[in-house]
């Protein structure tokens, strides 16, 4: 909401500069967004009046002006304004002037004759952001004086961001009540005079939802001038809230909104047939609205209605075909309260959001309605001419918003806030805010007025409390509160430790959004059943990730059309799927990675090699070494993975951590990289479980190697020789490793050599060569038997 | 004999200092007193002599032997340390050269925010949890007292699956659903990925929380304020200013926004601040009895502080980063300026 400073202090003045007041405000919970002054800086501009008034003789857009500025001349100043006319009072820059912007107006000639100064408008001046011809001023402004000071333009414009509970504070009314009470000054509503009543004729009126319109007034004014002039007073202060004026009837509604809070409306009343009822829209119903949107309507939408149907959304918006105009004479005011829970999500529900439906959501003080539609007559009568007629009140109190006592007990205020406050004080708070007290034995009886709708609850009380008081008054003190010893639990390893490792190994942490692209993620993993979102910000992000490789894939692709030619990224996060039970939606953390590129960086030392399956799968395994499991890599085939480079990466039982492979080098044509891509993915469950380590004895005998060379056949994975072995279940086998494979000359084609170095070692006692010969030789004969190695010659 | 026993040695001596190398030092040793060398050759010819010449003899040869071989271990250790100069000086790498490597990684700057933050609170025993992304309307609104059509749903641009279903708007869900399992006392840290339907320059449709809460019998506004202002000074390392503004959410009474002094420009002014030399930070409250109605806690009984904050905002504050959207574009040149 957004008022003038000069305005609000004309009905609450306290001894404060605008910055301190804007201070006091938003450490009141009335947050100011904005403070900025109502015009921009200029001087030397005074009221003009056009005199006289020739075409220029040399142009045929300029005009020759005669204005008298209280001087003992008219000055003569050139003009090409389309709206100057003999008459008009204008502001007129003086020579010496500076307008916005440190525009200096000087003496001028202008095709050939002399110019005294500018006649200005609202964009000149730096009012408006925009303007069409020159401002007019009303005819009595007075002539010579300075334009600041008739527009009272040395004025602040504050704008508060209010929070929903705040709807007290949505008019100046508010506003000053909340300053008076934080200055501890006197305050008063602006009480109208009650106009007097000069016809008697009124407009049939039913309220059929009593229970969503507790409160309905309703008044005829005839014989109005909807042509009459908006005093410029009125049109400055609704200029200053961010409205234009709109004729005079719709600019004292809304001086009344800003003014009171409280919505009004008027009706064409030659445009109402029959009666005016208050009822829920009737399915497929259409409206026009004032904006000229047309609506058709369903049944749970309130309208003001006549005798052929609605004629304004309730609390929202007046329809088109009712709305006062040009040839309007007689009007119908409408002033309602709407409740809180009928206007909530309706408004936003029809794409609208008004100042009207603003207010209604969020409590309008339901005992103000007569005040305010008195008021508007009283304005309405004295800009705009017309007699009244009596008021129409239909009022239903069992679904007017109560005011119930709220009980506060003395120990919850120090419980809650950390401080007890005297008696006095609290009491003192409450009157301040207008609340009714009574003393009780361990506390008080707190009513609060009709206009909060926000204390309901001994809580409430005791954050106005805690406000009033000041949050900064308060007392801190550091936490103080019953301890736990926390666990350290060894059998979980902090994901944070996976991705230092990572980091260690060169990579970068990635975080990339969770919702991706729907084709990217068909594409790199077509068989996931996806979750999609209802209502994306955009195609690219309209459905939750499966994998976290959609995002590094991106990532990735963004750095290397932004030359970087080395990539390693990771990231850990969630991943979304379609559960196995129907509606279950499976959220799952995941580990994945990104590499591409060069082994290492470029450098002097060592030869540039590019990264391949090995470099990565080390640091698979360097990850798994953490956590002691030993994972099977399975050969197997994944949709976004090269077939041949693929690894499933298994438990021992066979239960899937994840994937490592190569993209498939369609997706790698698919994105436009240039080289090989690896990816990894893990799923966080398998990698942070972790043993606690178990002691096993040292052995005291000296270790021995031995080493076997053999020849297999090319599709053997080394995996399965290793395990063979280790189902040989030789205690005294400590280690197996792989130090050679080798190719080529000497071996047959589809076959390769492995050389395998054995650690042998026994716990008890020292082995003789005899033993360790015999050893060997029962290896190799198995491992001849079962999968037809042969010793290499 | 033609050649004398001084004229030997003066030929000895003068090859002992021409050897260029320990090997041929080594050849000229072996030369005069190898099983074959000249001294040898001439000790052994001592025998041929008459007794009575043969100790003057003797003493002679022994005599110009102890001279060759002072002189032949003199020479070689000039040798030796010549021969160790030129090694070292040939071994003489250019030290400035860089090592051979692995380049260096980096954790996230949200990552390295997280940890700082989640860190500070560790400390004083706060436990760490997470909760799911894809929530259900209860956790996300209903529980945290925000009903349908609730105005303050418009402040959370949901995104949502179905009409029960949404991406989580804040971290708050957490901490029902820590209380709907634990009992006080309870002390907690919930960081994680949010999301709001919104996407300008100030604005990315996920980004990161940390929720923090304490429930117990005793604790109060003052406990809030004193744990928020010990984080907050913690966190920038810096005797910062903290104030407090009343402010609303649906889950906490009394609520308050926080505001610190702005770090960049130490309160004076300046764009970051819109020139009113504070900084919004982060949301706080005292639990609200609704919330503790939803999950069974009696609020009579106990208190609860909560304190909801930004990542990617307090991350922007300490590292003087001006634009949100590079937190997600994972540029390498943007994320190495964190290693």
């Amino acid at each position: 909401m957004r008022f003038s400073e000069a305005w609000l202090r004309e009905q609450v003045n306290p001894d404060l500069t605008t910055e301190a007041l804007v201070e006091q405000l938003t450490m009141a919970g009335l947050e100011v967004d904005s403070v900025t002054p109502a015009a921009a800086d200029f001087s030397g501009v005074v009221v003009g009046k056009v005199v006289a008034l020739e075409q220029h003789s040399n142009a045929d857009k300029l005009k020759v002006c005669s204005v008298d500025v209280g001087g003992d001349e008219p000055l003569q100043i050139v003009c090409g304004a389309n709206n100057v006319s003999i008459g008009m009072h204008v502001p007129t820059a003086l020579v010496g002037a500076v307008l916005p912007g440190g525009f200096k107006i000087k003496k001028s000639k202008l095709r050939g004759e002399l110019s005294f100064g500018m006649l200005c408008s609202e964009q000149e001046l730096g009012i408006a952001d925009s303007a069409e011809g020159l401002m007019a001023l009303p005819d009595e402004a007075p002539v010579g004086v300075d334009v600041r000071e008739y527009l009272s333009l040395d004025d602040t414009l504050i704008e508060l961001d209010l929070t929903p509970n705040r709807a007290d504070c949505l008019s100046i009314d508010g506003v000053s009540r909340e300053v008076a009470l934080l200055n501890k000054m006197p305050w008063q509503p602006t009480e109208p005079s009650v106009v007097a009543v000069e016809h008697q004729q009124t407009r049939d009126i039913t309220v059929v939802e009593p229970s969503l319109c507790p409160r309905y007034l309703g008044r005829l004014i005839k014989g109005v001038k909807v042509n009459a002039d908006t005093p410029l007073w009125m049109q400055e202060r609704l200029r200053r809230s961010g409205h234009r004026s709109l004729g005079p009837l719709v600019d004292i509604t809304n001086y009344i909104l800003l003014e009171l809070g409280q919505p009004l409306h008027a009706f064409d009343a030659g445009k109402l047939s029959g009666q005016i009822a208050v009822r829920y829209a009737k399915k497929d119903e259409t409206i026009v609205l004032l904006n000229d949107q047309s609506l058709t309507l369903s049944d749970d939408i309130l309208v003001i209605a006549d005798d052929r149907g609605p004629v304004a959304l309730a609390g929202v918006m007046g329809g088109k075909d009712s709305a006062v105009g040009d040839e309007t004479v007689d009007i119908f005011l409408e002033c309602a309260f709407f409740t809180p829970e009928m206007m909530m999500g309706k408004a936003r529900d029809l794409g609208l959001h008004t100042d009207s439906s603003h207010r209604f959501e969020r409590g309008v003080d339901p005992f103000i309605q007569r005040r305010a539609i008195e008021r508007a007559s009283q304005m309405i009568i004295d800009i705009a001419g017309g007699s009244a007629g009596p008021i129409v009140e239909l009022t239903d109190e069992t679904y007017l918003p109560k005011r119930l006592p709220v009980l506060l007990r003395e120990e919850r205020i120090a419980k809650v806030l950390g401080v007890a406050m005297p008696a006095e004080e609290v009491e003192d708070i409450f009157q301040r805010l207008g609340m009714a007290i009574e003393r009780q034995d361990n506390g008080w009886a707190i009513t609060p007025p009709g206009f909060r709708f926000d204390i309901v609850i001994e809580a409430d009380l005791i954050e106005e409390l805690g406000r009033v008081y000041g949050y900064n008054n308060l007392p801190q003190q550091s936490l103080l509160m019953h301890a736990r010893l926390s666990s350290a639990p060894e059998t979980v390893l902090g994901v944070d430790r996976i991705k230092d490792l990572l980091v260690d190994r060169g990579y970068q942490e990635a975080i990339t959004y969770s919702f991706v692209d729907a084709k990217d993620q068909q594409k790199i993993a077509p068989e996931d059943r996806v979750i999609a979102l209802k209502n994306p910000i955009s195609s690219e992000l309209s459905v939750m990730r499966t994998t976290i490789w959609c995002g590094l894939l991106n990532a990735a692709h963004r750095n290397v059309s932004r030359q970087h030619s080395r990539v390693r990224l990771f990231e850990a996060g969630l991943c979304f799927k379609v559960g196995a039970d129907a509606g279950e939606i499976a959220q799952e953390k995941m580990l994945a990675g990104l590499v591409l590129g060069s082994q290492l960086p470029e450098q002097w030392g060592e030869a540039s090699k590019k990264i391949d399956f090995y470099d990565v799968k080390a640091d698979l395994e360097a990850i798994f070494a953490l956590n002691g499991i030993e994972p099977d890599f399975v050969a197997q085939e994944h949709p976004a993975l090269h077939p041949g480079q693929t690894a499933a990466i298994k438990t021992k039982t066979g239960a899937l951590i994840g994937w490592l492979g190569v993209l498939h080098p369609s997706l790698e044509k698919h994105y436009g990289f240039d080289s090989s891509v690896f990816l990894f993915e893990l799923k966080q469950e398998f990698v942070l479980n972790k043993g606690v380590p178990k002691f096993t004895s040292l052995s005291k005998f000296p270790s021995v190697r031995r080493d076997l060379a053999l020849i297999v056949d090319e599709n053997m994975p080394v995996s399965r020789i290793l395990a063979e072995i280790n189902g040989f279940e030789e205690e005294a086998i400590k280690e197996v490793i792989v130090f050679d494979i080798y190719r080529g000359e000497g071996i047959e084609a589809n076959k390769k050599s492995i050389g395998l170095g054995f650690f042998i070692q026994n716990l008890t006692q020292t082995m003789t060569d005899t033993e360790i010969d015999g050893l060997m030789a029962s290896v190799l004969e198995k491992l001849t038997l079962n999968l037809n190695a042969k010793l290499r010659d | 004999m033609s050649v004398t026993r001084e004229q030997v040695l003066t030929e000895a001596l003068a090859l002992v200092s021409d050897a260029k190398d320990l090997n041929e030092l080594d050849q000229v040793r072996v030369r005069y007193l190898g099983k074959k060398g000249e001294f040898t050759q001439q000790m052994k010819a001592l025998g041929k002599l008459d007794p009575e010449q043969r100790p003057i003899v003797g003493q002679a040869i022994n005599h110009s032997k102890e001279q060759f071989q002072t002189a032949l271990e003199s020479r070689k250790s000039a040798l030796q340390s010549e021969q160790l100069a030129q090694r070292l000086n040939q071994e003489k790498i250019d030290v400035s050269l860089p090592g051979r490597s692995q380049s260096g990684g980096g954790i996230h700057p949200v990552t390295i925010t997280l940890r700082r933050i989640t860190e500070i609170f560790k400390g004083v025993g706060f436990e760490v949890v997470e909760g799911p992304e894809i929530e259900d309307d209860y956790h996300n609104f209903e529980a945290l007292n925000i009903p349908a059509h609730h105005p303050a749903r418009a402040m959370h641009d949901t995104f949502y699956f179905d009409p029960h279903t949404v991406l989580r708007t804040h971290t708050s869900p957490v901490q029902v659903r820590v209380m709907e399992k634990g009992t006080p006392p309870l002390k907690v840290i919930a960081p994680g990925r949010v999301y709001r339907c919104d996407s300008d320059i100030t604005h990315t449709p996920m980004f990161h929380q940390v929720e923090g809460f304490v429930v117990d019998t005793d604790v109060s506004f003052a406990d809030l304020k004193g744990v928020v202002f010990e984080f907050l000074r913690a966190f920038f390392e810096k005797d910062i200013q903290v104030r407090f503004r009343p402010s609303y959410f649906p889950f906490t009474e009394p609520s308050a926004e926080v505001d610190i002094e702005c770090v960049m420009c130490d309160g004076v002014g300046c764009r970051v601040c819109s020139h009113t030399g504070w900084l919004e930070v982060m949301g706080c409250g005292m639990i609200h009895p609704a919330v503790f109605k939803s999950v069974d806690i009696d609020s009579d009984q106990f208190t609860g502080l909560a304190f909801g904050m930004g990542v990617e905002r307090l991350a922007m504050l300490r590292y003087g980063i001006n634009d949100l959207r590079l937190f997600f574009e994972n540029d390498l040149k943007f994320l190495e300026q964190f290693n």
